[in-house]
């Protein structure tokens, strides 16, 4: 579905990506993990086209897309959970998920999706008139899937839902993701620094280390991985 | 009792550091010394007052954060001014009573009050159009008065060199000052916070330097004469005629910004402006085109500057750069901050307060300024979202499950 064939990104003079190459299919939960600065978040940023990739080539459903602007990679059906949330803190929460269906004119479609995503996360539907700011950690990260629920993507990639939130929520999160992907047949990008979580959700993992891809398998068997265990489980 | 004592103190202190001043007199001519010992009275009670006064509105206003903290009180809940608005009912009859007075009031008071209403009016229509670029879409403007220069000159330049009249030149100022902020724009995209201030207040200088340097195109500091007043089917009409006549036209305009303006901010651009107002990332993450938003907040802000500019033009009939100072697009962010960033009312208030007091309180023209710094300074402790905040359409979603109580 999405393939990213030997990028290369960089912030000014220095590289951030080297050669990456990450292959994800229909259906699929997909993690990346990896240390701090190890390129995790610039991988999505590139996919979405915020910093796009000097070299290499990105495909989605096999038309190249590198080269589009944010706007236009959203429309095709990539919608993004930025890492720290980043929900509007002065709009309401029923505001917030409105500005994720943005791009969308169909209003009974969005409606229905509304009552989907309160489905999925019943305190949002208690909170709908509140400001997002006013929400706690846990229920923004919340918000801000539902809100990237809104797009009707066919592939979320997620930066870091785990960040800053308590393990029970943490566990309530990963859950809902992989109801999202199984119910709705969503193609899930994880990026994660809690390796243990994120591999036991995703079918498949990439580990990432400065910059470049350095192990790829099943993610069942990555967490048996000896080097695995020892640089991000802690075993 | 604390206050109290602080507040002894602190006017103690004072009449200590004024000692100097407001006691002692030496008389020169006389060659002796006066003391004044009843000053120190004078000041003493003063600042004992204000410091009093002082200390008991911050107590205040830290006890109701305490509370809204603790869930007592509400930070959201509507005020009583809000709540007033959102009763259509009153607001139709209170809009109709302040259009009745709006038309009657260049035949109730004389032309010299017509005029300063008029100066007033073009402020509303500038405090409205930037509320666009600073309110709305949070992009800081300080060099805003450009484009009210762009709009003057584009009609007293059309009119000195083709004649062109006041009703052709009004699109076309609008226009060009839409140009020019696009023009703004494309620079600055990238920007943010400080830097994009420091660009904008540059923009705002270069196009003044430029009036004044060019007196090939622009006649220099000496300015453009004569200048036509608007005109009604060719009449000839007396300077009070045609002062009420600017009025009407000028009130058309604010009634048309105030429709527009309010349009824009609950359409679709609108709520991209204040998504990018809240946060950019995420905006871009939601697929909003970055570069068309950021552009249309500052061209459409521009557009009413130029409009009103050549109102301005037509209504002087006589222009020179000294009436586009940094000064103006200070009083005109003013006017958008003090009525409330993003609310039209706010800015309508705003403007009135901060153009019509002046003129009023001529005697005390010296103080302006200070009265001023010092106004905008209580302002900000303690009613930083302005006069009148910013009431938000909420969004209803109808046919929408309610189904709160299963939860």
């Amino acid at each position: 579905m999405l393939r990213l064939q030997n990028i290369q990104t960089y912030y000014g003079n220095i590289q951030a990506l080297k050669d990456v190459t990450i292959d994800i299919e229909e259906g699929e939960i997909v993690t990346l993990i990896g240390a701090n600065g190890a390129g995790k978040t610039t991988t999505l940023m590139s996919i979405c086209g915020i910093t796009p990739p000097r070299k290499g080539e990105i495909a989605f459903k096999g038309s190249r897309i590198h080269q589009l602007k944010p706007e236009s990679i959203v429309q095709l059906g990539i919608c993004q959970v930025p890492e720290g949330r980043r929900i509007f803190p002065g709009m309401t929460v029923l505001e917030n998920l409105d500005m994720g269906a943005f791009l969308r004119k169909d209003k009974a479609a969005i409606k229905t999706d509304l009552d989907m995503v309160f489905d999925l996360f019943p305190i949002l539907d208690q909170r709908r008139s509140q400001l997002g700011g006013t929400l706690s950690g846990g229920e923004q990260q919340m918000l801000a899937i539902s809100r990237a629920l809104m797009a009707r993507p066919r592939l979320l990639l997620l930066d870091e839902p785990s960040l800053g939130l308590a393990p029970l929520i943490i566990q309530q999160i990963f859950e809902i993701i992989k109801k999202i992907n199984e119910e709705s047949g969503t193609t899930i990008f994880l990026v994660e620094q809690n390796a243990n979580q994120a591999l036991k959700l995703a079918h498949r993992g990439y580990v990432m280390e400065n910059g470049r891809i350095t192990l790829v398998d099943k993610a069942s068997v990555l967490l048996e991985n000896d080097a695995v265990k020892k640089a991000y489980l802690g075993l | 009792m604390k206050n109290l004592k602080q507040s002894l103190a602190v006017s103690l202190w004072f009449i200590f550091l004024t000692f100097p001043l407001m006691v002692v007199k030496v008389n020169t001519s006389d060659k002796i010394v006066q003391w004044r010992w009843m000053n120190i009275l004078w000041v003493g009670l003063a600042i004992f007052l204000l410091s009093f006064v002082w200390r008991h509105a911050l107590a205040r206003k830290e006890a109701r954060q305490m509370a809204a903290q603790s869930g007592q009180d509400d930070l959201n809940k509507p005020t009583r001014i809000q709540a007033m608005l959102e009763d259509q009912k009153l607001r139709t009859r209170a809009m109709f009573a302040l259009l009745i007075v709006a038309l009657a009031f260049p035949w109730v008071f004389d032309t010299y009050q017509s005029t300063i209403m008029i100066s007033a009016l073009i402020y509303v229509v500038l405090g409205l159009g930037l509320n666009i670029t600073v309110g709305l879409a949070g992009l800081l403007d300080l060099g805003y008065v450009a484009f009210f220069a762009v709009g003057a000159y584009s009609y007293a330049l059309l009119n000195h060199h083709f004649g062109l009249g006041f009703w052709t030149v009004l699109p076309v100022g609008g226009i060009l000052s839409c140009l020019f902020g696009v023009i703004l724009g494309f620079p600055i995209l990238r920007l943010r916070g400080d830097y994009l201030a420091i660009v904008t207040l540059g923009f705002g200088m270069i196009i003044k330097v430029v009036l004044e340097n060019w007196s090939d195109f622009s006649f220099g500091p000496s300015g453009i004469a004569n200048i036509d007043k608007p005109s009604l089917f060719g009449l000839k009409m007396d300077i009070a005629a045609s002062t009420t006549y600017i009025y009407y036209i000028m009130i058309a305009l604010v009634i048309l910004t105030v429709i527009v303006t309010g349009r824009l901010k609950n359409s679709r651009i609108g709520r991209a402006w204040i998504a990018l107002r809240e946060d950019e990332i995420a905006c871009v993450a939601m697929g909003i085109d970055m570069a068309r938003t950021k552009l249309s907040a500052y061209a459409l802000g521009a557009f009413w500057a130029g409009m009103v500019g050549v109102m301005f033009a037509a209504k002087t009939t006589f222009i020179n750069p000294a009436s586009f100072t940094f000064m103006e697009s200070a009083i005109i962010l003013s006017i958008v901050v003090l009525g409330g960033m993003g609310s039209i009312l706010g800015v309508i208030l705003g403007a009135m307060i901060l153009i019509l007091m002046p003129e009023y309180l001529r005697a005390f023209s010296e103080y302006r300024m200070i009265i001023f710094g010092a106004a905008m300074v209580l302002m900000m402790i303690f009613r930083p979202q302005g006069i009148i905040s910013n009431v938000r359409q909420k969004y209803q979603f109808k046919g929408l499950k309610e189904k709160t109580e299963n939860v």
